[in-house]
C-alpha cells in the first residue's frame, strides 16, 4: 500500500500535478461529490456536510492521528452525551435484541416514520444463538458477565452507544444518540441487552 | 490463593467459550456459503445478458439508425476486445475521464443521436424493465475476460480522477459516519456472514473489481459497477449517487487502478 502511494505520488510529480495538494484534493473531491449525488427520500445533500470528527477521520484506517487531535475529538464528543433525565439506564433486553437485529433506518430506501435499528449484529457477535454476526467490531458475547452491571459500567455502556467517539476518536461505530439514530429508550434497551444477567449476551 | 485460581479458571473458561464455541458455528456457516458460491459458478445466466448486449451493440438504433460498432471504447472505433480492462480512461474527444457506462452514453448521443435524458433513462433493470446498459456492459466486459487490468494514470485528468476517488473512498459522512473504508479498509472482516474485500489492499481490490459486473442471484439481474457503487452509498446512508456522475467515475478509477495486474474475470455470478 505504502509503495503504491509512493508511485502515485511520483506519477503526480511526473504529470505536473504536484500542485494539487492533499487539501486541494479534499476540496475538489467535496465539490465533485456535491455535484454527483442527488437528494432522494430522507437522504438530503446536507449528509455531505461533515462535522469536525467526520472531517478529521476521513483518512485511511491505519493512520495515526496526532494525540492532541484525537483528544480534541474525544472531548467534544464526550460533551455531547446526554444521560436520561430519570437516571435509569437499563431498559428491556428483549426489545434491545430486536433493535440489535434490525438494520433499517436512515437509508433513502427506508420509511422515515419507522424506528431505526442499531444493526449491532452487522459488526459484533452478541449472543451465542445468533451465528450471523460480523467482525468489524469486537465480540460482545458475555459483555456484562465479564464486566458486571454496576453504575459505572452502565454509564460507560450507555455513553458508548450514545457517542462511541467520546471514548475512541474515529471509531467505526455510529454515534447513535449524538446523530439522532436511536431514541433514549432504544439506547436503554441496548444497554440492558449488554448488561442484564438474563440477556442472551450473558448466557 | 485457591479462590484466585478459581476466578482465573473461570475467566479462562469464559474466554474459551468466547472465542471457540459460537465462532465455530459461524465458521461452518461461512464455509457453507463458500461452498454455495462454488456451486453457483457452474452456470451463469449473465450469458443471456451478454447475448442481448452483443445484439444491442450491432443493431442499428436511435434517431440516426446506426449501430454502436463505430463507438471508440479507448482502443479504437469498434474495438471491444480488452477495452474494459483499460477503463476508466481519458478520452480526448470528450476531454474527460470516462468509465464504460459513461462512454456508452457518449456514443448513444454522439453516434446514434439519442437525447442524453433518453439515453440515461434506465441505468438499472428491474424485471421486465430491462436496462440496455446492463446488457451492453455484460457483453463488453465479457470480451475482457482473462485480460490483465491495466488502468493508466498517465494523463493528468486520470490522475486527478484517481486522487478524487481516493478522497471519496475515505470520506466519512451522513448520520452513521460511514465511509467506503469503514467496511472495505481492513482485511479479514465480515458484515454479518458476508466477507468484505479490503479495497485498499491490492489483492482485495483485484478480487473484488475483476468480478463486476455480476449476475446477482438475489435480484435476478446483471449488475454493473455503477450499480455496485450506487447501492453501497445507499447503505452508507448517503444521498443517491447519480448514474455516470463525475464522482462515480473518479471512485471507479481509484478502485480499477488498484486492481491493476489481475486478470479480469467477469461477468461473475454472486449471491
Amino acid at each position: 500500500m505504502r509503495k503504491r502511494l509512493f508511485w502515485v505520488a511520483a506519477a503526480a510529480l511526473a504529470a505536473g500535478c504536484a500542485s494539487m495538494s492533499d487539501e486541494e484534493a479534499s476540496q475538489k473531491a467535496l465539490a465533485v461529490m456535491k455535484a454527483s449525488f442527488a437528494e432522494r427520500g430522507q437522504a438530503k445533500l446536507d449528509r455531505l456536510d461533515q462535522d469536525e470528527a467526520q472531517k478529521l477521520c476521513s483518512v485511511p484506517p491505519a493512520t495515526t492521528l496526532p494525540k492532541d487531535v484525537t483528544e480534541r475529538i474525544e472531548k467534544a464528543n464526550l460533551a455531547s452525551i446526554r444521560y436520561p433525565a430519570d437516571g435509569r439506564l437499563l431498559g428491556d433486553w428483549k426489545s434491545g435484541e430486536r433493535i440489535a437485529q434490525s438494520g433499517q433506518g436512515k437509508q433513502y430506501s427506508d420509511d422515515p416514520k419507522q424506528p431505526s435499528g442499531a444493526n449491532c449484529y452487522a459488526c459484533h457477535q452478541l449472543s451465542k444463538a445468533e451465528i450471523s454476526f460480523g467482525t468489524i467490531g469486537p465480540s460482545l458475547y458475555h459483555y456484562g458477565k465479564l464486566r458486571g452491571a454496576g453504575e459505572a459500567i452502565q454509564r460507560y455502556t450507555y455513553g458508548k452507544i450514545y457517542n462511541s467517539q467520546a471514548f475512541t476518536a474515529c471509531s467505526n461505530m455510529p454515534r447513535f444518540g449524538h446523530k439522532g439514530i436511536l431514541t433514549e429508550q432504544q439506547m436503554k434497551d441496548l444497554t440492558a441487552l449488554l448488561l442484564d444477567p438474563g440477556s442472551p449476551v450473558n448466557q | 490463593m485457591e479462590e484466585r485460581l478459581k476466578v482465573q479458571i473461570g475467566i479462562a473458561g469464559a474466554l474459551v467459550a468466547l472465542f471457540a464455541a459460537a465462532p465455530a458455528a459461524a465458521q461452518s456457516a461461512v464455509d457453507e456459503i463458500a461452498k454455495y458460491r462454488q456451486q453457483l459458478q457452474d452456470g451463469n445466466p449473465a450469458e443471456l445478458w451478454e447475448a442481448r448486449g452483443e445484439a444491442l451493440w450491432k443493431h442499428k438504433r436511435g434517431p440516426k439508425s446506426v449501430s454502436l460498432e463505430a463507438c471508440d471504447l479507448g482502443k479504437g472505433p469498434g474495438v471491444v476486445k480488452g477495452a474494459y480492462a483499460e477503463l476508466p480512461r481519458y478520452f480526448a474527444d470528450a476531454d474527460r475521464v470516462m468509465d464504460l457506462e459513461t462512454r456508452l452514453v457518449h456514443c448513444m448521443v454522439s453516434l446514434q443521436g439519442f437525447k442524453f435524458e433518453d439515453a440515461v433513462k434506465r441505468p438499472f433493470g428491474n424485471g421486465a424493465d430491462r436496462s440496455d446498459f446492463e446488457a451492453l456492459a455484460a457483453w463488453i466486459t465479457s470480451e475482457s475476460k482473462g485480460v490483465k487490468m491495466n488502468v493508466s494514470l498517465s494523463h493528468p485528468k486520470e490522475l486527478e480522477a484517481y486522487r478524487i476517488g481516493e478522497k471519496m473512498f475515505y470520506f466519512r459522512g451522513g448520520p452513521h459516519d460511514f465511509a467506503c473504508a469503514t467496511c472495505h479498509g481492513e482485511s479479514g472482516k465480515r458484515i454479518r456472514l458476508q466477507d468484505l474485500p479490503n479495497l485498499t489492499d491490492r489483492a482485495g481490490a483485484q478480487s473484488a473489481y475483476t468480478t463486476w459486473p455480476a449476475y446477482r442471484v438475489s435480484q435476478g439481474e446483471v449488475r454493473t459497477f455503477q450499480w455496485r457503487l450506487n447501492d453501497c452509498y445507499r447503505q452508507q446512508r448517503f444521498p443517491f449517487l447519480k448514474f455516470t456522475s463525475e464522482g462515480s467515475i473518479a471512485l471507479t478509477t481509484f478502485l480499477a487502478h488498484n486492481a491493476n495486474g489481475a486478470a479480469f474475470n467477469a461477468p461473475a455470478i454472486k449471491r
